[in-house]
């Protein structure tokens, strides 16, 4: 063992000395340990971490966390996480946020922190209900459930978070199931890997409020049927024994029985997650098995991956270009351009 | 006209001590940039100076309508220059619409100076005169010194071989006027014809056209009858302090005392902000200074301006913010956050006419209790004001000073007036300016004791614990924290406790700032004129030419405004009557009232103008009368 390794931290380095203050069984709890689990074999240090939220239940994160933490107001992480991002590039930004917080009250700042991309990773908490508030319907909300605020069920159709950042631009789209967590840790490895702003959207069960929002997706008799697993690289395959597939017929996803059909492996689509029109496809997979009866299975995984400039970065390379015959003295600042002289 | 004027028969110069100027014309006529290159020669040429341009807010109005208007207004003299005039002496209007527009704020007795070829049929049917009433001829301007030019004649012929097409030639004739008023204000040419050569470098032809328009303006004023019998002017340089100067408007001043803080301080400087009018300029000078490593981000509103504020004074930057009131409203719950999290952050409000959209590009002075008060909770924080546009930069400066020194957000206020009025600064030594000492909570090793990121010293200030520093992680936000440790903590004694502390330390920042003084007058007497903002000028102006007539009274003017300097109680018990003249319904007089149960004399004007010093001086002539 080298130095090096001695030193490495363990998840347990990254827990603060705050008990959290969620619900037993929310799954909140899973995002918590992963995100920390995930930092620790990032190697990060807790000193160069700072964990930015909101309000809201999820928003409690940076008390957790054995890092720097700020812990803002409602809808506001965005603004405050690319602030700091921008003044101090060196550091790892996290964002822990919501639906109401990113969606709704944040809802300006998501779109443009999505197309500025800055080097952040959002860890965005669906569940599809405002919880601390006790049970309002959020903007994720499905139509029809019946809240405190919407006793005669929710007429406010839902904001698709996916296909939502990808319009705004994003360069790092996924999706994952609260109860996955090996795959959350792998997906915030990649995020936090990712330059640029990473969304990472959580279906996480509010076991109060909303218990069994998506429990079409994680209840072991429909999952097969229900979702869909990305792997880059790898055909569109699902259903009990991988018995289905998703071909594209033109831009129109088409589900084929692999088993009735015959249809090799091979003709189904291939996923590619540097593909921006097939993610903007497979992020319109947004059907309710409970309300639909053809639906697309719902995707988990990373959508869509870009490579583009980051704003911090843009950012200090027109001041390095500005300083290149050195940085302006407090002298010529003061002085400006013009100047005259009375003796 | 301030005039002590001497009638020189030999040369038939007359001396001036002041002038205020107006050129007014169509938007599209180069105003500003003819006021601004007058304003650039008389402050070389040493003259005290104030201007103000006075534009429409839309972009392209209407050509020749009065609503298409653009003036430029300016003051330079020897000595008493501290606004840009009440009513000005002289104007140059370059079309009937100027005339219309303006002729209720030349002075009785004034100069105009017509551009002829701008009152024809056309140019009187827009202006609302009528053909059939051309002012220049029915008798309408009997009162005034009327020279009437045909300036567009004159520029066509004098750049005839230039080669220029008539468009372009036509555009030079803002500075064949400009060369007349040189010629009648005895000024030279050089600075003017310096900065057309570096202007138009890339294209000599317009360089040299604009040149010669103005010596030909020049040599009209010379050459002409037209002046004889009333002669030119001259005014003589005025004692100023030897020095560099520089001129700056006000948000230009704002933007480089920020700027200058953050190389003080040892800081990087963060400006997160929304474009808004009167207030753009800050982002706009600030987004031009990556040579001294200044970070600008225009933001996607006005929250998210304050936010990413927040977020880099969270990571040990100097943040800022700016913008007008409307603003300011959206900004303040972010200024709560900033309050709780004790961190130090400038925020410029550039106040205009409210409320709603109100008059964008009119100053007022109505945000003040919004400044003080403006948000949920007790939120206090540390108020300054600024005075002239040169005192902008050192309000900005002393407000990051303040911010930095007490972990504090710090509201500076500034108005439309002062933003875009400009004057010249004594370029500051930077050894002459104030230090910023930033507080940073050192590195800690595993064995030392828990950090306590709300430990405070004893002016009962925090240090700032900036991430990437080994051993500070602690994690504070909006919620309300315990003492010390900075944990979320909802026990009331503590709550109480905070609260308290909060409010002792910006309390204490009266500890640093200087006692007021008197600007001018009796320590004791009848009247005090309490001024804050860009009231001085006009109050200033007001109380020497009230006290020239004998009056017994005193000016002071505040810079801050919460807390207020220690002396401020006891100034004002020296006087039998305090009189606030404020561009708002009597906001200060509020304060003023509530804090040392006085009832002094309020005098607001919400007309989206500043003061002119007339109106004050009536105002003191008043409150003496009845005493």
């Amino acid at each position: 063992m080298t130095d090096n390794t001695l030193t490495c931290l363990t998840a347990k380095d990254f827990t603060s000395n705050q008990e959290p203050k969620w619900c037993p069984g929310c799954g909140d709890f899973m995002v918590l340990q992963q995100l920390k689990s995930a930092m620790a074999e990032l190697g990060l240090k807790t000193e160069e971490v700072v964990v930015v939220s909101g309000i809201g239940c999820s928003s409690r994160l940076p008390y957790y966390i054995n890092t720097y933490g700020v812990h803002g107001i409602h809808g506001r992480a965005m603004a405050m996480a690319s602030g700091l991002k921008a003044a101090r590039p060196d550091l790892s930004v996290w964002i822990g946020t919501g639906d109401g917080d990113a969606l709704s009250i944040g809802g300006n700042h998501y779109i443009h922190t999505v197309r500025r991309n800055l080097d952040l990773n959002v860890v965005l908490f669906n569940n599809e209900i405002y919880g601390l508030t006790k049970g309002q319907y959020s903007p994720t909300t499905k139509v029809g459930l019946r809240t405190v605020t919407s006793p005669n069920g929710v007429v406010d159709y839902p904001i698709n978070a996916i296909a939502l950042t990808l319009g705004a631009g994003g360069t790092f789209v996924a999706r994952v199931m609260d109860r996955d967590g090996k795959m959350m840790k792998e997906i915030f490895k990649r995020a936090h890997n990712h330059k640029g702003t990473s969304i990472v959207e959580i279906y996480q069960n509010c076991p109060i409020f909303n218990d069994g929002a998506f429990e079409a997706f994680s209840d072991k008799e429909r999952k097969h049927d229900t979702t869909l697993y990305l792997e880059q690289g790898q055909p569109l395959v699902f259903g009990s024994n991988g018995s289905k597939g998703i071909r594209l017929d033109g831009f129109r996803p088409v589900v084929i029985d692999l088993e009735k059909e015959g249809v090799s492996k091979e003709d189904l689509w291939i996923h590619d997650e540097n593909d921006l029109i097939k993610a903007n496809i497979l992020s319109r997979f947004f059907d309710d098995p409970n309300t639909t009866e053809e639906f697309l299975p719902r995707p988990f995984g990373i959508f869509y991956v870009e490579d583009r400039f980051t704003y911090e970065q843009a950012l200090d390379a027109q001041i390095d270009k500005a300083q290149a015959n050195g940085e302006g003295t407090l002298e010529e600042l003061l002085a400006g351009n013009s100047t005259w002289t009375i003796n | 006209m301030s005039d002590t004027a001497i009638l020189n028969k030999n040369d038939m110069v007359i001396s001036k001590t002041s002038v205020s100027v107006l050129f007014a014309g169509d938007s599209g006529d180069g105003m500003q940039l003819t006021g601004t290159q007058f304003a650039n020669t008389v402050a070389v040429y040493g003259s005290d100076l104030n201007t103000f341009p006075n534009f429409p807010s839309e972009i392209r109005p209407p050509a020749g309508t009065v609503s298409g208007v653009s003036g430029f207004q300016l003051q330079f003299g020897t000595t008493g220059v501290y606004t840009p005039g009440a009513k000005f002496d002289v104007m140059v209007a370059m079309n009937a619409a100027a005339l219309k527009a303006n002729l209720k704020n030349l002075h009785h007795g004034g100069i105009i100076i017509a551009d002829s070829d701008g009152f024809d049929a056309k140019n009187l049917n827009l202006s609302g005169y009528g053909e059939a009433n051309n002012p220049l001829e029915d008798g309408t301007l009997n009162d005034y010194t009327v020279f009437k030019i045909p300036v567009v004649s004159l520029t066509r012929k004098a750049l005839a071989d230039t080669g220029l097409s008539i468009k372009m030639i036509d555009r030079c004739k803002n500075m064949f006027v400009l060369g007349v008023l040189y010629w009648l204000y005895s000024l030279p040419l050089e600075t003017t014809i310096e900065t057309l050569q570096s202007k138009f470098r890339n294209k000599q032809d317009i360089a040299n056209a604009n040149i010669k328009a103005v010596q030909s303006g020049y040599n009209f004023g010379d050459e002409t009858e037209m002046f004889s019998q009333h002669g030119r002017f001259s005014v003589a340089p005025a004692q100023k302090k030897a020095g560099v100067y520089r001129r700056v408007t006000g948000n230009e001043a704002s933007a480089i005392g920020l700027a200058a803080a953050a190389k003080k301080a040892g800081l990087e400087l963060f400006l997160g902000s929304y474009p808004i009018t009167p207030a753009s300029e800050i982002l706009q000078t600030l987004a031009g200074l990556k040579k001294w490593g200044v970070k600008t981000f225009q933001a996607e509103d006005e929250i998210a301006g304050v936010l990413t504020s927040i977020g880099a004074a969270y990571g040990g930057a100097l943040a800022a913010t700016n913008t007008s009131g409307p603003g300011l409203a959206l900004k303040t719950e972010g200024l709560g956050l900033a309050v709780i999290l004790e961190i130090p952050l400038v925020i410029i409000n550039v106040m205009r006419g409210g409320p709603s959209t109100g008059l964008p590009t009119k100053p007022e002075q109505s945000d003040l209790l919004m400044a003080m008060y403006g948000r949920h909770g007790e939120a206090p924080m540390p108020v300054i004001a600024a005075m002239s546009p040169v005192d902008c930069f050192y309000a900005a400066y002393e407000a990051a000073k303040i911010a930095v020194e007490f972990m504090t957000p710090v509201l500076c206020l500034t108005d439309g007036y002062l933003a875009l009025s400009s004057e010249p600064m004594l370029v500051p030594s930077p050894d002459d300016l104030a230090s910023i000492t930033p507080v940073f909570s050192p590195e800690r090793k595993s064995d030392d004791p828990p950090y306590l990121p709300y430990k405070r010293d004893e002016r009962g200030v925090r240090a700032w614990g900036i991430p990437g520093t080994p051993g500070l992680e602690h994690r504070i936000g909006g919620l309300e924290k315990q003492h010390e440790t900075g944990h979320v903590s909802h026990d009331p004694e503590n709550h109480a406790l905070m609260t308290r502390l909060r409010a002792e330390k910006v309390a204490r920042v009266a500890d640093i700032i200087p006692d007021l003084t008197i600007d001018n007058g009796p320590e004791k007497g009848d009247l005090l004129v309490l001024g804050w903002g860009s009231t001085y000028g006009a109050i200033k102006k007001a109380v020497e030419q009230a006290r020239e007539g004998g009056m017994d009274v005193a000016h002071a003017h505040l810079r801050y405004i919460n807390p207020f300097p220690k002396n401020l109680g006891a100034m004002l018990g020296n006087y039998k009557k305090v009189l606030i003249p404020e561009n708002n319904c009597g906001q200060l007089l509020s304060i003023i009232r509530d804090k040392f149960l006085i009832e002094p004399v309020g005098f607001s004007k919400v007309q989206g103008l500043p003061f002119n010093e007339m109106e004050i001086e009536a105002k003191i002539t008043d409150i003496l009368k009845e005493l």
